[in-house]
């Protein structure tokens, strides 16, 4: 699905990416962990072509094409998938005329007629249920006015709509109460298939009680420094993050 | 030579045929609008108001103006169509400045006392009722232009709405230039509504050729007490196409006044608004929308008058501006001492898409009264990065996500025209351009 080589990333003229490795196979899902600044964003940003940021070095494998030159949307119509960690508000692109837009560039990609309009509201209805969205939220602006658990169940749908192959999640648990979590982590989990991938970053186990993750890497200064089965995340937990970057120093010493 | 006297000179040459066939309402205001020429001249950009519209530059042009009234025999209505689904309306054609009566709108002259049809046919019939208000708040001492528009006012449109008559259907006005020479147009248009009285006014402007063209239009509306007058202006027109128009509007207590300026396509576009709320209670809606790319230029001047207490006056002012294109929006407000409880705001908010793109921003509010809720905004900017990056990881490609944000950016204003077939038609228009589908006018036959 996804193998990421000795990627190197910066911004502004600031390295933070300083050589990842990453390979994620379908079906899997991977957690991202690691202290404030990191790089965790920057990855994500990064794998979903963010213009800000600059690849100085390595490659980016996906689906056994080179990501790294194709523009931002051709990575979306591709299945790549980022839930935003901070969703953008946008004035006046009321959201039914957002996703169809959206769903009918992807359609016209893969060189398929665009939905007809009762079919469009038919999955609209589906995936809505999903996250349990309220309809009276299609007809309002993208996340304008939205409520901090709106707008990630917002993005939930808005994945169950595009049907990615590969869904970043970053820190979509961040700002949610217990409920709306619990509605977003159910949301992914029937998304889920065999063939899909779920990358998921975040800075606490919470999220992995609902989303169980198979492998967790812990990201520090630009580069992965620990990669585990499930029992990392709920050791990380209990013990912090400085042990595991002691020991990191230690060997690069 | 001062580019006014060649119009000085050109009317006093020409009088007896400017004069001929016209009423005498109309030719009784020459002698003020030649004495307001000569002493005040055409604007000059050293003039404040007029510093980044070279209205001179326009003015020397070598025109042709069609002084004598020839016939220039066009089928206007098989040749252009401004349609509007599901808006049936009383249409009008101007043709240069001589109204063409469609089939489906004779001159009215209803029962109830309606009237509607060209200016200087009804002048002559009804010289009193038109002489009460012709000229009589297009102040040619403050404007070069209301006094241009005043020596050689000819024709227009004229509509007349008693008190407590409601006018249901759109009176829709579609202005055509069409000419084989570069062609000075010159349209007068008074609007008068009694108390009580109602009137939705649609004027259109389009160009049929690519003839350099300069029309120079001014307006007058006189809104009565409690009465409700909605009034789009829509411009279409060539990028030779040049036009200066000028509204004048006084408004009486309780009325409610709704102003949109559209500016979709054209070459250089001035429009003034002077505004007075000269009753109690009165308020008014000035909005404006003005998508330019190319070397189009459009400049949008206000002047809100709040003559007496608790008006009210609501500005909204929004530019998209591509290429090489020029915008230029200067708002002033006027709070009287004597105006008290006045609300008054104004906001003007632009886009440039390219570093080439200008735009001149100048909210100018001055109050003397001191109970009063006041404000004024401009910001010049670009579309949003972070919208855009969103959208494109949607899968939105960066040239539809531009197009949405700007449909969003602009339907702040289309959004709120209370005609809703209109909005229907202009949120597609608007689409159109923003496309680039509208390099031409959109329903003519003639360029196509």
């Amino acid at each position: 699905m996804l193998k990421i080589d000795n990627l190197h990333a910066s911004i502004n003229g600031k390295e933070i990416l300083k050589g990842i490795n990453l390979q994620v196979n379908p079906g899997e899902v991977h957690a991202i962990m690691g202290p404030n600044g990191s790089g965790k964003s920057t990855m994500s940003n990064v794998l979903v072509g963010h213009p800000a940021y600059t690849v100085t070095e390595g490659s980016v494998i996906y689906k056994g094409k080179n990501l790294l030159d194709m523009p931002v949307e051709q990575r979306s119509h591709e299945g790549l998938f980022l839930s935003f960690q901070y969703p953008v508000e946008i004035p006046g692109v009321s959201m039914t005329n957002f996703m169809r837009t959206a769903i009918n560039e992807k359609r016209k990609y893969l060189e398929l007629p665009p939905l007809s309009p009762s079919d469009f509201l038919k999955l609209i209805k589906s995936k809505r249920d999903l996250v349990k969205l309220d309809s009276k939220f299609m007809n309002r602006s993208v996340n304008e006015g939205f409520s901090g658990g709106e707008k990630k169940r917002n993005e939930i749908f808005q994945m169950a709509m595009l049907e990615p192959s590969l869904s970043i999640l970053d820190e979509t648990d961040s700002g949610l109460d217990i409920d709306a979590l619990r509605i977003v982590a159910e949301g992914v989990n029937k998304l889920k298939t065999p063939e899909t991938s779920v990358i998921v970053i975040t800075h606490y186990q919470r999220l992995l009680d609902y989303i169980k993750p198979d492998i967790v890497h812990v990201l520090y200064q630009g580069r992965i420094i620990k990669t585990a089965g499930p029992e990392l995340a709920l050791e990380l937990e209990e013990r912090g993050y400085d042990w595991l970057i002691k020991e990191f120093e230690d060997s690069q010493k | 030579m001062n580019v006014s006297n060649i119009y000085i000179d050109l009317f006093r040459e020409n009088r007896q045929v400017i004069d001929s066939g016209i009423s005498p309402i109309l030719n009784g205001c020459r002698e003020a609008a030649l004495e307001a020429l000569q002493k005040y001249g055409l604007p000059a950009t050293k003039q404040e108001e007029y510093l980044h519209f070279n209205a001179e530059e326009l003015f020397r042009t070598d025109w042709g103006m069609n002084l004598g009234r020839l016939n220039m025999p066009v089928d206007y209505a098989e040749a252009f169509r401004c349609n509007v689904p599901n808006l049936s309306t009383l249409l009008y054609y101007l043709a240069g400045d001589t109204l063409v009566q469609s089939e489906s709108a004779a001159r009215v002259q209803t029962a109830e006392g309606v009237l509607i049809g060209s200016l200087n046919s009804l002048a002559k019939d009804y010289p009193e009722l038109v002489g009460r208000y012709y000229a009589k708040i297009a102040k040619m001492e403050r404007s070069g232009i209301a006094a241009i528009n005043t020596l050689f006012a000819q024709d227009g449109l004229f509509v007349y709405v008693p008190d407590g008559v409601v006018v249901e259907k759109p009176v829709q006005l579609v202005s055509l230039l069409q000419s084989k020479v570069d062609m000075m147009v010159n349209r007068r248009i008074l609007v008068v509504l009694g108390n009580n009285a109602q009137l939705k006014l649609l004027l259109c402007d389009h160009s049929i050729d690519s003839r350099n063209a300069l029309s120079v239009q001014v307006v007058e509306a006189f809104v009565g007490s409690g009465s409700q007058f909605s009034y789009y202006d829509l411009e279409e027109t060539h990028t030779a196409n040049n036009r200066i128009n000028e509204l004048f509007i006084e408004q009486q207590a309780d009325s409610s006044v709704e102003l949109k300026t559209i500016t979709l396509h054209n070459g250089k576009t001035r429009n003034s608004i002077f505004a007075t709320l000269a009753g109690k209670g009165a308020s008014l809606n000035v909005d404006g929308v003005a998508i330019t790319d190319k070397q189009q230029q459009v400049d949008n001047y206000t002047y809100i008058d709040h003559k007496v207490s608790d008006c009210t006056s609501s500005e909204l002012y929004k530019y998209v501006l591509d290429q090489e294109s020029q915008g230029v929006f200067a708002g002033r407000v006027l709070v009287r001492e004597d105006s008290q409880r006045t609300v008054a705001h104004q906001t003007n908010r632009n886009i440039c898409l390219t570093r080439s793109a200008r735009m001149f921003t100048q909210p100018q509010l001055e109050i003397y009264a001191d109970d009063v809720k006041c404000s004024h905004g401009a910001t010049v900017g670009q579309l949003d990065d972070k919208a855009m990056f969103y959208m494109q990881q949607r899968g939105i490609s960066a040239a539809e996500a531009r197009t949405l944000l700007m449909l969003a950016f602009v339907d702040e204003v289309i959004g709120n025209v209370k005609l809703e077939p209109l909005r229907d038609r202009l949120r597609r228009l608007v689409e159109k351009r923003f496309r680039g589908e509208l390099g031409h006018c959109e329903g003519c036959n003639i360029c196509k």
